[in-house]
């Protein structure tokens, strides 16, 4: 069954998660199904704020540039350390949570790196999804010798180290003369992230589509004369938007990670530039005396990577309720109205993680 | 068997001759100008042109490439620019650091991850359930370098600082002989932090994987047979519930063995990863070709020798 033939919404007021048994029974789609349990699922709450907490951060960091008055990228000896140079704590001289070795900001850096973070992570999460969710279905609908070339480079891509290949794509598109310098720093960022990424999601979408191709309503397409293509992306892919959420969700803290470690090794997003793991190597190498250059950075990331882990789950949890989820919380209790709807929402749960080296 | 290993090593020398080549061209896309970086800023043109000559990069491309590769077949893995060492011996002195790594982290992360996992599915949705997941979230969630950077914070610096010196800070390394202990003692904070992250992942692959088996019929039969609990977990579902995390298993030993660049490079520790981050910003084409070479083969290999095991493990996989 495809999304857009399941239950018709009736008019009038959706019944509520947890109506009493006996009203009227009204049709929902796996959507609103999915919804209403998110909404329902406190963890899920809980992780929305926390990413919606560093989205704020992001979009206001110009405001928050403004009226600090603190300079995120210009350093700042004059008025952003002491008399021996030393960077200012938490609180000290109108920095709220202090500054770096070169007097700037931390928090401007942290707000500012929170939109390089957010950026990098979901721009190269939807590429990779979207590649991954093409070859997938290409490999897995078509077979044959079509199957055998994309399977086989999905092999080698995953074969890839991956941490260390994109050091060196970083290191030589730094180069000024290089061809690839052009698109150095954060587009590059991106690319390489979802070049890595697309693979694992692409292997994974190939296997729904094996199965999802063998049942009926793709034999009725093919019988009314629907084209491959038509099949594919009308019929097939509606089955697969579960699962590829869910991947997506779980894979745009992988790619966060993988952002910053670049930039912790220093091939990612160019300093003065700020990004946290930029911003964690600049600690890192001014030794440990000032805690708060390097726990602040470090904090945000583990809000934002913690906040889409626990998301990416529930989401599973919402769109296939019969997956085990890892953070399991009393929703099954309180949830009782999509109980019986709910087994064919989701086109199977996806078997295998995305995760970070 | 044997078509299965000869069908998968070719594949796997295809896999490794693609990423030589990709890295190959990734190094000349740009200039990359390895003369001037060898021979100094105040070098003459024709000093550059010595130099280019000596290692062969003025002839063209192609033929460049066809004598690495032809090389390369024969077991010669060339001459670093940097200091003329040969390639290998450079690998040859990084890779005992890495298997040092390598042995203590997966003991740790293994005892760790299954402990937590078996815990978690012998009790599902109880409070040590879930402990468990906190744990498994915080580790998936947790970059290398913050665990590393937090470990030596308290670990080394706080307490060093306050007269306790129990652990080495990074960049201290003892090799294995003559004294194992000092070995290890060195090395326990980088055990623990590759531990603890790969660990959640190995919670929840042995959780899943045990709940999952621990409903099958089977477990039924042997509990109605009288079995003890403990035989039944630990006898009869663990046995094909490893099975995933074998497999899993297979490939972090891998990756770590290939170089934990992250973890080397917050600590110090010059192994694979550390060799070839600081090879990739001089741009040392002919180590960084070489460790990106050691690095895919331990990773295809430890994906046909995992293949193999499922086999071994699993009667019911045929392989193909």
């Amino acid at each position: 069954m495809t999304l857009t033939t399941v239950q018709t919404v009736s008019e009038g007021p959706p019944v509520e998660a947890g109506a009493p048994p006996g009203q009227a029974i009204e049709g929902r789609s796996p959507l609103r199904l999915a919804l209403a349990r998110l909404r329902s699922d406190r963890v899920a709450l809980l992780s929305a704020g926390m990413i919606v907490f560093v989205a704020l951060l992001a979009i206001c960091a110009p405001l928050i540039e403004a009226v600090t008055g603190h300079n995120a990228i210009a350093s700042n000896i004059a008025t952003g350390t002491d008399i021996t140079g030393q960077p200012l704590g938490p609180g000290v001289g109108g920095f709220l949570l202090g500054t770096d070795n070169l007097g700037r900001d931390i928090l401007v850096r942290i707000a500012y790196g929170a939109q390089i973070s957010l950026l990098v992570g979901v721009l190269a999460t939807i590429l990779a999804t979207v590649v991954g969710t093409v070859v997938g279905m290409l490999a897995g609908y078509f077979g044959g010798w079509i199957d055998a070339i994309l399977a086989r480079m999905m092999d080698t891509v995953l074969a890839f180290p991956y941490l260390l290949l994109a050091l060196a794509l970083g290191s030589v598109a730094a180069e000024p003369g290089s061809r690839l310098h052009a698109i150095a720093g954060i587009p590059l960022t991106i690319l390489v992230i979802a070049f890595f990424s697309w693979a694992a999601i692409g292997r994974i979408v190939r296997g729904q589509t094996l199965s999802q191709k063998e049942k009926e309503y793709v034999e009725a397409a093919h019988a009314m004369g629907a084209g491959n293509l038509r099949i594919l992306f009308i019929d097939i892919l509606p089955n697969l938007v579960a699962p590829v959420i869910v991947l997506g969700t779980l894979l745009i803290p992988t790619a966060i990670v993988f952002e910053s470690s670049l930039s912790f090794l220093g091939v990612g997003v160019p300093p003065p530039k700020p990004s946290w793991g930029n911003m964690l190597s600049d600690a890192q190498t001014s030794g440990f005396q000032a805690w708060w250059f390097w726990i602040f950075p470090s904090l945000a990331l583990l809000i934002t990577t913690l906040g889409f882990n626990l998301l990416g789950d529930s989401v599973r949890d919402a769109l296939d309720p019969r997956t085990e989820r890892i953070f399991a919380m009393r929703r099954k209790a309180r949830f009782v109205g999509g109980a019986a709807a709910s087994g064919e929402a989701a086109a199977g749960k996806p078997d295998g993680e995305v995760e970070a080296g | 068997m044997t078509r299965f290993l000869i069908r998968r090593s070719v594949q796997g020398i295809f896999t490794l001759w693609v990423i030589v080549t990709l890295v190959f061209l990734l190094y000349n896309l740009g200039p990359n100008d390895v003369a001037r970086a060898i021979a100094g800023i105040h070098a003459t043109q024709q000093d550059l042109a010595s130099v280019r000559h000596y290692l062969g990069l003025d002839k063209p491309l192609w033929d460049q490439y066809g004598i690495y590769i032809s090389h390369l077949v024969t077991g010669n893995f060339g001459i670093s620019y940097q200091n003329r060492l040969s390639v290998l011996h450079i690998i040859g002195q990084a890779v005992p650091i890495d298997i040092s790594l390598a042995i203590g982290a997966a003991i740790l992360w293994m005892a760790l991850g299954l402990s937590v996992g078996i815990l978690a599915a012998r009790r599902p949705r109880t409070v040590w359930d879930r402990s468990a997941t906190v744990f498994v979230l915080t580790g998936l969630s947790t970059p290398t370098f913050i665990l590393g950077l937090l470990l030596i914070y308290f670990f080394f610096y706080i307490l060093t600082i306050n007269g306790i010196k129990w652990f080495v800070g990074p960049g201290q390394y003892a090799p294995f002989l003559p004294n194992p202990l000092i070995w290890a003692h060195d090395l326990i904070l980088p055990w623990v932090t590759l531990a603890l992250i790969t660990a959640a992942t190995y919670a929840r692959l042995s959780r899943s994987s045990l709940l999952e088996t621990l409903g099958e019929d089977y477990i039924r039969t042997a509990r109605a047979k009288g079995l003890s609990e403990r035989r039944v977990v630990y006898r009869h579902a663990l046995r094909s519930a490893v099975t995933p995390i074998v497999t899993q298993f297979g490939i972090d030993l891998a990756t770590v063995l290939g170089g934990a660049i992250i973890t080397e490079t917050v600590f110090g520790l010059p192994g694979l990863g550390y060799t070839v981050v600081r090879a990739i910003s001089v741009g040392d084409l002919p180590v960084v070709e070489g460790i990106v070479l050691v690095a895919s083969a331990f990773i295809v290999v430890a994906n046909i020798v995992v293949d193999a095991l499922y086999a071994v493990l699993d009667p019911r996989v045929r392989l193909t």
